[in-house]
């Protein structure tokens, strides 16, 4: 099985570091990004995604609008918003925007790599169902 | 108190600014038309009696004239030898009893010597010597003469009339005896009111009529009249100044200026007089009247005016006391509930900003805090890896790490209360069961209020109906304020009491607690976000801000009573929206 692709957005830095140095210990394999653009580039640019991690606060382009450009152009990856906000309003709307899950930052690693593998596992079996049908 | 002092200047300024509005008005209306109505009925009455008086005037002028040319055509007519006949004489003297109704009492013809030469009457005096009389020294200067009154040899009241008459070089006096009773009777007629009555003196005051009752003013009074209007004393006074004015000429019944009219003092009464010349100023018409008799009617209309006015005046100030003191307490209950409106608004305002702020921080916060439990994380992640596996301190790393970890916890915690304060975590509405909700919480905290001595009392209304709200958020409410009252009654022993009702459309929840009470002073601030009196990292000061704005996102209200010593009530009132809840939301 190959490895996983994260792709992991949000403007910490900081944030981003760690976490892929934390994910890649767990042998995930992340593509960061600091923008919704810089993501959209890089996923224009033909990285190879599984799953992209997508804070929901950003400055510019804001999770919801890159979770949308996302959906709209590859809809088989799948998106795990990470929100600051504790409104059940944005984990909604990012949900039926089809986002796969939404966690409350800061979250707890193990339950983010965990999330990570069950979007992966669905994102699994959508690529199989389109292709018999 | 400042502001007790405020209203008190209120009122009183009030009460002045009516009392002096309402009284300018009524006492310059009072006094101008009682000035005005005063002068002019003063002035109708002087007028009338000035009439009267001059009425009765020419009635004396025309009964004494009458009589006087009766006698002088019958001196001139006849001769003395005629008039010596007593059978003519007597003739006469019945021609005019008959035509003046018995006013002559006798005639007689008098020579130059004074001798009665001829008499017709009823006494028998034909030959009396008259020569000593002191009217027969002044008739014979006259053409004709009037007397005054005297008692003459029938010591009857009477005056005489006489005329001159030359007949062949000798002079003869026809004299006439005038009934003093019929000439009284003229005077007798001018009776106004129950003191006005009129006299006839002579120039010396003597009185030339009989006065009706014994109580009549004597000579001396009468010689002191006379004395004054000589002097020109006549007027005094404001009812002088109006006299004045009514006896000049242009104003006065026929211009006579010897009218004199006063106002004198007389036994203890103020009385006005009228005095008016007759029988060519040889006597004088004195009418006299008390002035409140004379005026009586203007005195009679001044009692109920001044007792209105009176009256008005003390209802006057009655209302302004009463009115302004009813204004001024609706004034101080306006301002009062104006006070604490703004004080809500502004409490709800703070309330409000303070929520933003909090969401805000809360935020701001939240990254660096989620860094820095990533940055702990990887620590931890490092220390299992084997090489730094060897570190003696390798325990105090993990110990440290895991504190850092716990802090941050509690710092995410404090995050989403904040977040939960400002915009409520989960609000997915459905039908609430209040009671049952009570009792679940009152099961979860069954425990923790064993363990500090709490007693737990529920009151639940049976028929209290569901509400349309956040379950979570309702949880939330009774939980914290459940912990807050466990927490308030501390070590000692004590009882909480939940009691649920409804009220109209409201469903009510209050939690009372036996604790210590809430100092007043601390009152106003319980609901405000950070505001604890517990002890540095035992409580957030969330707890009842959340309730706050949880309740007031309802569209309930919270409230809180509190007395030291006895202890603390929550009030929490929900709207039920029946409508709602039947539809089945």
């Amino acid at each position: 099985m190959t490895r996983t692709a994260v792709m992991l957005v949000d403007d910490e830095v900081a944030f981003v570091n760690t976490v892929t140095k934390r994910l890649s210990k767990r042998n995930l394999h992340v593509i960061t990004a600091n923008s919704g653009y810089e993501a959209l580039e890089k996923l224009d640019g033909g990285a190879a995604v599984d799953v992209v991690i997508l804070d929901v606060k950003m400055p510019g382009l804001d999770g919801i609008e890159t979770l949308r450009e996302i959906k709209k152009a590859y809809p088989t990856i799948e998106v795990i918003m990470l929100t600051g906000h504790a409104t059940v309003e944005n984990g909604i709307q990012g949900m039926k925007l089809g986002a796969f899950d939404y966690l409350m930052k800061p979250c707890d690693i193990e339950q983010l790599v965990e999330t990570i593998h069950e979007a992966k596992k669905k994102k699994a079996q959508s690529e199989h169902r389109p292709g018999k049908e | 108190m400042e502001s007790r002092h405020y209203y008190r200047s209120l009122a009183r300024t009030m009460v002045l600014i009516v009392i002096l509005v309402s009284f300018a008005p009524l006492v310059m209306v009072t006094a101008i038309i009682g000035y005005r109505f005063e002068t002019s009925y003063r002035y109708q009455v002087v007028a009338h009696l000035l009439e009267m008086v001059e009425k009765h005037r020419q009635n004396i002028d025309i009964f004494l004239n009458d009589k006087l040319s009766s006698v002088q055509v019958l001196a001139n007519s006849f001769t003395p030898d005629q008039m010596t006949d007593k059978e003519f004489l007597s003739r006469q003297l019945a021609v005019l009893q008959s035509s003046y109704s018995g006013a002559f009492i006798d005639i007689g013809l008098v020579d130059d010597r004074g001798i009665q030469i001829a008499y017709a009457g009823p006494f028998k005096l034909a030959p009396v010597d008259y020569s000593r009389d002191d009217w027969f020294k002044i008739a014979r200067e006259r053409p004709f003469f009037i007397s005054d009154v005297f008692h003459g040899f029938s010591s009857r009241p009477h005056f005489i009339i006489t005329a001159n008459r030359k007949w062949d070089d000798r002079e003869y006096i026809l004299r006439a005896t005038m009934d003093f009773e019929e000439f009284n009777s003229i005077v007798e007629g001018i009776r106004i009111g129950h003191s006005g009555s009129a006299y006839i003196i002579d120039n010396r005051g003597q009185l030339q009529t009989r006065p009706l009752n014994s109580s009549h003013p004597d000579r001396d009074f009468f010689s002191g009249l006379l004395s004054r209007s000589h002097e020109g004393l006549q007027f005094n006074g404001a009812l002088g100044q109006l006299l004045t004015v009514m006896s000049s000429p242009s104003n006065c019944c026929d211009g006579n200026k010897d009218v004199s009219i006063g106002r004198v003092y007389y036994k203890d009464r103020d009385v006005i007089y009228i005095m008016v010349p007759v029988k060519n100023s040889e006597w004088v018409l004195v009418y006299m009247q008390e002035e409140t008799d004379a005026f009586a009617d203007l005195y009679r209309a001044r009692k109920p005016a001044v007792l209105i006015a009176l009256l008005g005046g003390i209802s006057i100030v009655v209302m302004a006391f009463a009115l302004s003191r009813r204004m001024v307490r609706r004034i101080e209950k306006a301002n009062r509930e104006k006070e604490q409106m703004n004080q809500r608004v502004i409490e709800a305002g703070r309330l409000a900003s303070v929520g933003e702020l909090a969401a805000g921080v809360a935020h701001e916060i939240n990254n660096p805090v989620a860094i820095i439990v990533e940055e702990a994380g990887w620590m931890d992640d490092l220390l299992d890896e084997e090489d730094l596996g060897q570190s003696q301190n390798l325990d105090e790393f993990k110990a440290s790490l895991n504190q850092i970890k716990t802090q941050a916890q509690r710092c995410k915690e404090i995050n989403q209360k904040l977040l939960s304060f400002a915009r409520g975590t989960e609000s997915t509405v459905s039908k609430v069961k209040l009671n049952d909700l009570i009792n679940e919480i009152v099961g979860i905290l069954e425990q923790r209020s064993r363990l500090g001595n709490v007693k737990i009392v529920k009151r639940l209304s049976t028929d209290l109906p569901d509400i349309l709200a956040s379950p979570t958020e309702v949880q939330q409410v009774v939980l914290n304020l459940i912990n807050n009252a466990i927490d308030a009654i501390g070590q000692d022993w004590g009882a909480i009491e939940i009691t649920t009702g409804v009220i109209g459309d409201t469903a009510i929840v209050d939690v009372t607690d036996t604790g210590p009470g809430i100092p007043e002073e601390v009152l106003p601030r319980v609901f405000n976000p950070f505001f604890t009196t517990k002890p540095v990292g035992k409580g957030t000061g969330l707890g009842l801000s959340i309730c706050y704005g949880i309740v007031k996102k309802m569209g309930g209200e919270i409230t809180i009573n509190s007395t030291i010593g006895v202890g603390t009530t929550f009030h929490i009132r929900l709207p039920i929206n029946r409508g709602a809840c039947e539809s089945g939301t």
